[in-house]
């Protein structure tokens, strides 16, 4: 569990989460998009409240939750993206198809559509969830773990996207573990460990002060009363 | 799918062409008064091994020939036999494109827990039909009815159970399963006592009553799997964004919970007119096996929805035929057991994860490994043989590579390396010149060059990038470069700024000493 | 009604005791190797075993019969050489199931159940057309072999004595499956918890995986007669699944699943012989005497799981039921102590014109009846009195009780504020909803780590404790 965060992300910026292994990095994401539930507090996109701006929303999430033996191509995989503009009952036409195309292409796959998606690399499925994203033509892209167990072609190809939708005003979260890059890649970050522990622009909060906060282990006492708290609900 | 949509119009129609073909035709002669029987009454109520008592279906007055029932049963010539068919195939067709995504949904065994929660159903149904006004306790629709309820009420339940206890999934299912098939079994004793309650006609539920469905069941039939195609046909896309990643549905604001929901609903459907054709116990084979088989021929989802309709179908088809050839034999285990064959020479022979084909592809992977290995020992040979950091392209071919130095290079036997050796002969890469000696090609020569080349360009890479010891890369270059695709070169290059055409030098002090 | 049910029961005859006895020692028999079957997450394992039991049934029968016809064994012998085939033909099925389950598996890269949903309906189906095709040979009923003939089971003796003979050889089992448990129970229970580490330990954890299989099926096809192939499955998993909700420790779980087996066996015979009649006599069937006594037992298994669903202690939805609301009543109670509290610290007054129950209702979401329950509770308690204009003040004892509470809080909102990137007007909401999980060591172990301090990030006072 995590403990109120309270964070304005700032629009038209990357903004990386960082913390160590069960922080609740991914809590929080999932938290944002209401896959999880919430004890309390509320998450409001560009001012509204989330449901009404759903599809201002993007998720990308962890390669590792699907099954990749499933009987679809890349192509279809992203197409998945573009389900809700085609909406309830209607087939996938020749347009939608193509506009997954492109977004394959942006991501550097165009060679790769027909794949069927267990023969792609780990860093090409990676990507083809990008650009399922990218399809989406979302203004808050929540990203977990896209850079996990990446090869170097997909690293850059994700940088680069990362990098086209900031200059186009879009705003990314992205789950990061990688502390050497997060200076290069990142505009803001935010320091996880069950609770906020700093957040801002990457050159004020990414101390070492700060990491020494939130990577010096655990709070004994969080972790016992939040277990008592969630025997109580 | 407008293939798919197109196909189940065909199977609509041809449902009611043959159905109103018969309307005018042959009435009152039915299936049951056919000499072959394929019913399963059961006469006695113990185990008992008394081949003295003459059983009811032991022989047909005049048994016509093999031969000649085949005939009778492919020409279609009798009107049951086509009503029969066209109801079996229709419902095999039915369960195999709604248990594609049951399986996809990693639910496979729901259909086996609904098709057992459905027998208290049949048996209520009856008894209430039967306390209304008698006589009409076998009135199909009611009864399905019934077990569609009970077949619900066993999702549920399982559901309920998982929620509301820390019982495991598997636990609540098999659970559920016996606790409503144990009702089931204690109401057909009742149902036996009732008076007028002739229960065999019920127990025909268990194993199927494919012997005696009759026109107006096949219109039910039809009509049930019209709808269910419609919704899965129609609902193709938004099952299959649940099935393959339900945590992106929920963001993306797909209700999955109704979607889920839904499936449940068509499975059960299909499970309680399926039970028609093979009976509630084996009813879960008709979800499960062909869309299990289908997916060994295809890796895209509309194909494999296809395939397993037509393996549903053909199961089905053939089951039933099979039946009707060979008395005593119940329609459903022959349905399940055609479906099991075919499902057997797809685990063999399917195209995209057979076993044949996945064992070739792993048999030509080796073969690649070891081409790759041998050329790249030739490399090496000649590399430290020649003075030159690198050997030169003339050097390469001119040099007699012989299979004791070549034996040194790797850790592997005589034998494999002659195997290896043949193999590279009869491509051309290598040509003998006197009694194991050989030379590389001019192709042989630069397909060494070539895989020395990313072999080192990803020794490089490790050391520089993944901070391995130099004595370690050699086995994970070894590890890797079998997979080094045309990208991940270009990736490589580019990384380590290297140009075109060049070989860079070892990064073993020499490469031959550091491998003994 | 209650009469009428004894009056029913009082019928019981030396028969319903053979027949509730041969059927307890089934279900006993069952719930042994069941119970690992669910512990190990294979309980449709079960379920598969119990269908593909049917060829090996058939098989058996068909080579004992062929045995006596072809004159190799005489009448006499034939029943022992069923008997072994029998347990042979259950062997072979167990071990083949679970090998041909794993195999189709591996080879097809299908996910277990799927692949095990593939192989036991074609061996099942298999089953139903030995039955079919041999028909004039052996008469196996499918009646029998699907829902069992307990009642008439029953009525065969052992020869030479009184005793029925499922109870002989249900009982046999039950003891041979006892033995096996008592034997093999650390490696069972380590191969269940964790089968790596089983195999680092030196244990075949695939040797354990086979054998319960095969054993398994030897007890299914041995209440094959008594249950039928599929209520077999009832006995195997309720049960056991019935005792988790009961009991958290291994062994009291295995000695409830034999206890309550045997119970819903007995039970069940007992229902059989009553409720049906007096149900159906109702609905106007009045010729309904009984219904199938296998059934039965796997349906009062299943009302006993579902009464350890709601009544059992701890895990039950009753006793959860209480604890949200003694947790509410402890929350709500708390609330009200911590505004009379804050109303003394802020003014020295009382809250004259504001209700204090309401406020506290309004805050927490909570309904009214809620609230004044839990006030009627502080009264009681003397933490609190009512005056006689009715406001609510602290007693001593209330004071005390409500200054840990506000001393829970304002602690939290400082460790909270040391820890937290979090504008300090975010405090007080988190602290509010944690401050009554909060106890005294809590209290003190923050306390320390703060270095006791004695504000709160809003510069409140932290109280003290008097006795401190």
């Amino acid at each position: 569990m995590i403990w109120d965060v309270d964070y304005d992300a700032p629009a038209g910026k990357l903004i990386a989460i960082v913390g160590p292994n069960g922080a609740g990095k991914s809590t929080l994401i999932k938290a944002t998009l209401d896959l999880v539930p919430k004890v309390s507090g509320d998450v409001r996109v560009f001012g509204q409240p989330y449901e009404e701006q759903r599809t201002r929303v993007a998720y990308v999430p962890q390669r590792t939750s699907v099954d990749w033996d499933f009987p679809v191509s890349a192509q279809d995989v992203v197409a998945m993206g573009l389900y809700k503009k085609i909406g309830w009952c209607r087939p996938v036409t020749r347009r939608w198809r193509i506009e997954a195309r492109e977004a394959l292409d942006r991501v550097g796959l165009a060679d790769f559509s027909r794949r069927q998606i267990s023969q792609l690399s780990g860093g090409q499925q990676q990507r083809v969830f990008l650009a399922r994203a990218l399809v989406q033509r979302a203004d808050l892209y929540l990203m977990d773990e896209p850079f996990a167990g990446v090869d170097a072609a997909t690293e850059r190809a994700i940088l680069q996207v990362l990098r086209d939708l900031r200059s186009t005003g879009k705003t990314a979260l992205v789950v990061h573990h990688d502390l050497q890059t997060v200076a290069d890649y990142f505009d803001h970050v935010l320091l996880l460990n069950m609770r906020l522990v700093a957040s801002g622009p990457t050159a004020e909060v990414f101390t070492e002060e700060n990491l020494r906060r939130t990577y010096g282990g655990r709070l004994a006492l969080l972790d016992q009363v939040g277990t008592r708290l969630a025997e109580g609900q | 799918m407008k293939q798919l949509l197109s196909g189940l119009v065909v199977a609509v129609l041809g449902a009611i062409v043959l159905v109103e073909a018969h309307n005018t035709s042959e009435e009152g002669h039915s299936f049951r008064d056919w000499p072959i029987t394929f019913s399963i009454a059961p006469q006695a109520t113990t185990v008992a091994h008394a081949p003295e008592v003459p059983t009811a279906n032991a022989s047909p007055p005049t048994p016509p020939t093999l031969l000649s029932r085949l005939w009778r049963v492919l020409s279609l010539r009798d009107y049951n036999t086509r009503v029969v068919l066209l109801g079996t195939t229709i419902l095999g067709i039915t369960a195999g494109i709604v248990g594609t995504f049951m399986l996809l949904r990693k639910r496979a065994l729901v259909g086996d827990v609904v098709g057992h929660s459905a027998l208290p159903g049949i048996a209520i149904a009856f008894l209430v039909m039967e306390g209304l006004s008698p006589g009409t306790g076998k009135w199909l629709p009611g009864l399905l009815a019934g077990a569609f309820v009970f077949g619900v009420a066993g999702a549920v339940s399982v559901m309920l159970i998982e929620k509301y206890s820390r019982i495991k999934p598997d636990a609540a299912m098999a659970m559920t399963l016996s606790v409503f098939y144990g009702l089931g079994a204690a109401l057909f004793t009742v149902v036996q006592k009732v008076p007028g309650g002739n229960a065999a006609g019920l127990k025909t539920y268990l194993s199927g009553k494919t012997a005696s469905l009759i026109t107006d069941d096949v219109w039910l039939f039809a009509v049930v799997a019209g709808v269910v195609l419609t919704v899965t046909m129609l609902l193709m896309k938004e099952l299959t964004i649940l099935c393959f990643d339900g945590e992106f549905a929920a963001a993306d604001g797909w209700p999955v919970f109704w979607l889920d929901t839904l499936l449940i609903g068509l499975v059960v459907t299909v499970t309680i007119i399926g039970m028609q054709s093979v009976g509630l116990i084996l009813v879960v084979a008709t979800l499960i096996i062909p869309p299990a088989s289908a997916r060994f021929w295809t890796d895209d989802l509309r194909r494999m929805t296809l395939g397993a309709g037509l393996a549903g179908g053909m199961s089905s088809f053939f089951g039933t035929i099979m039946s009707a050839l060979f008395p005593h034999v119940a329609a459903g285990a022959v349905i399940v057991l055609t479906g099991a064959c075919l499902f057997a020479v797809s685990l063999l022979f399917g195209t995209k994860r057979g076993v044949l084909i996945h064992w070739w592809r792993q048999r030509q992977l080796r073969r690649e490994v070891g081409r790759v290995d041998l050329l790249r020992a030739a490399f090496e040979l000649v590399e430290h043989a020649v003075s030159a950091p690198i050997p030169e392209f003339d050097e390469l071919t001119a040099h007699e590579l012989s299979l004791a130095d070549l034996l040194m290079m790797r850790t592997w036997d005589a034998a494999s390396l002659q195997r290896l050796i043949i193999a590279a002969v009869r491509e051309g890469l290598m040509h003998p010149t006197g009694k194991d000696t050989w030379r590389l090609t001019r192709s042989g020569a630069e397909e060494a060059r070539r895989l020395a080349r990313n072999h080192r360009l990803w020794e490089m890479y490790l050391m520089k990038y993944a901070h391995i010891a130099p004595s370690h890369v050699d086995r994970d270059a070894d590890l890797i470069e079998h997979v080094l695709d045309p990208e991940l070169v270009a990736e490589l290059e580019y990384q380590l700024d290297h140009p075109d055409d060049e070989i860079p030098q070892s990064s073993h002090a020499t490469s031959v000493s550091s491998l003994e | 009604m209650i009469h009428e049910f004894f009056q029913l029961l009082s019928g019981w005859s030396s028969l319903d005791t053979a027949i509730a006895g041969s059927a307890a020692l089934t279900a006993m028999s069952c719930s042994l190797p069941g119970a690992w079957l669910v512990l190990r997450k294979h309980s449709m394992m079960g379920d598969a075993l119990s269908h593909t039991a049917l060829p090996g049934v058939v098989l058996a029968f068909l080579f004992s019969i062929s045995m006596k016809q072809a004159g190799w064994v005489s009448a006499a012998q034939e029943d022992a050489f069923l008997q072994l085939f029998l347990f042979v033909g259950a062997v072979v099925v167990g071990v083949g199931t679970a090998w041909l389950t794993e195999w189709v598996q591996r080879l097809g890269r299908l996910e277990g159940s799927a692949s095990l949903g593939v192989v036991f309906t074609a061996v099942f189906a298999l089953g139903l057309l030995l039955i079919r095709l041999d028909v004039d040979n052996v008469h196996l009923d499918v009646d029998c072999v699907l829902f069992g003939i307990i009642e008439t089971a029953a009525l065969q003796k052992v020869p030479g004595t009184s005793i029925p003979e499922p109870v002989l050889v249900n009982g046999a089992i039950f003891l041979a499956n006892l033995l096996l448990v008592v034997l093999f129970y650390k490696e069972l229970k380590i191969s269940a918890f964790d089968p790596g580490l089983a195999t680092s330990l030196g244990i075949p954890a695939r040797g354990i995986h086979y054998g319960l299989m095969a054993v398994t099926a030897v007890t299914v096809v041995a209440a094959f007669t008594t249950v039928g192939s599929i209520l077999v499955i009832g006995l195997l998993i309720i049960p056991t699944a019935t005792a988790l909700l009961l009991s958290e420790r291994l062994s009291v779980v295995l000695a409830l699943s034999v206890c309550l087996a045997a119970i819903s066996a007995a039970l069940g015979h007992a229902l059989t012989l009553t409720v049906p009649r007096m149900l159906f006599s109702r609905l106007g069937y009045p010729t309904i005497e009984d219904a199938g006594t296998a059934g039965m037992m796997s349906v009062t298994a299943g009302l006993l799981f579902l009464m350890a669903l709601i009544l059992a202690p701890g895990q039950g939805l009753i006793s959860k039921l209480i604890h949200r609301l003694r947790l509410g009543l402890k929350i709500s109670g708390d609330d009200i102590l911590g505004v009379l509290f804050r109303f003394e610290e802020k003014t020295a007054m009382r809250p004259i014109d504001i209700s204090v129950p309401a406020l506290v209702a309004r805050q927490n979401g909570m309904r009214p009846w809620m609230v004044s329950l839990s006030v009627r509770r502080l009264l009681r308690r003397d933490l609190v009195t009512r005056q006689t204009s009715g406001e609510l003040v602290l007693t001593d004892r209330g004071r005390e009780s409500a200054k840990s509470l506000i001393r829970a809080h304002r602690l939290w909102e400082a460790y909270m504020s040391k820890h937290f990137e979090l504008p300090d007007d975010h405090l007080h909401e988190t602290a509010h909803r944690v401050e009554h999980f909060i106890d005294d060591d809590i209290q003190e172990r923050l306390q320390s780590e703060l270095n006791a301090p004695t504000k709160d990030p809003h510069g409140k006072r932290i109280p003290e404790l008097s006795d401190s």
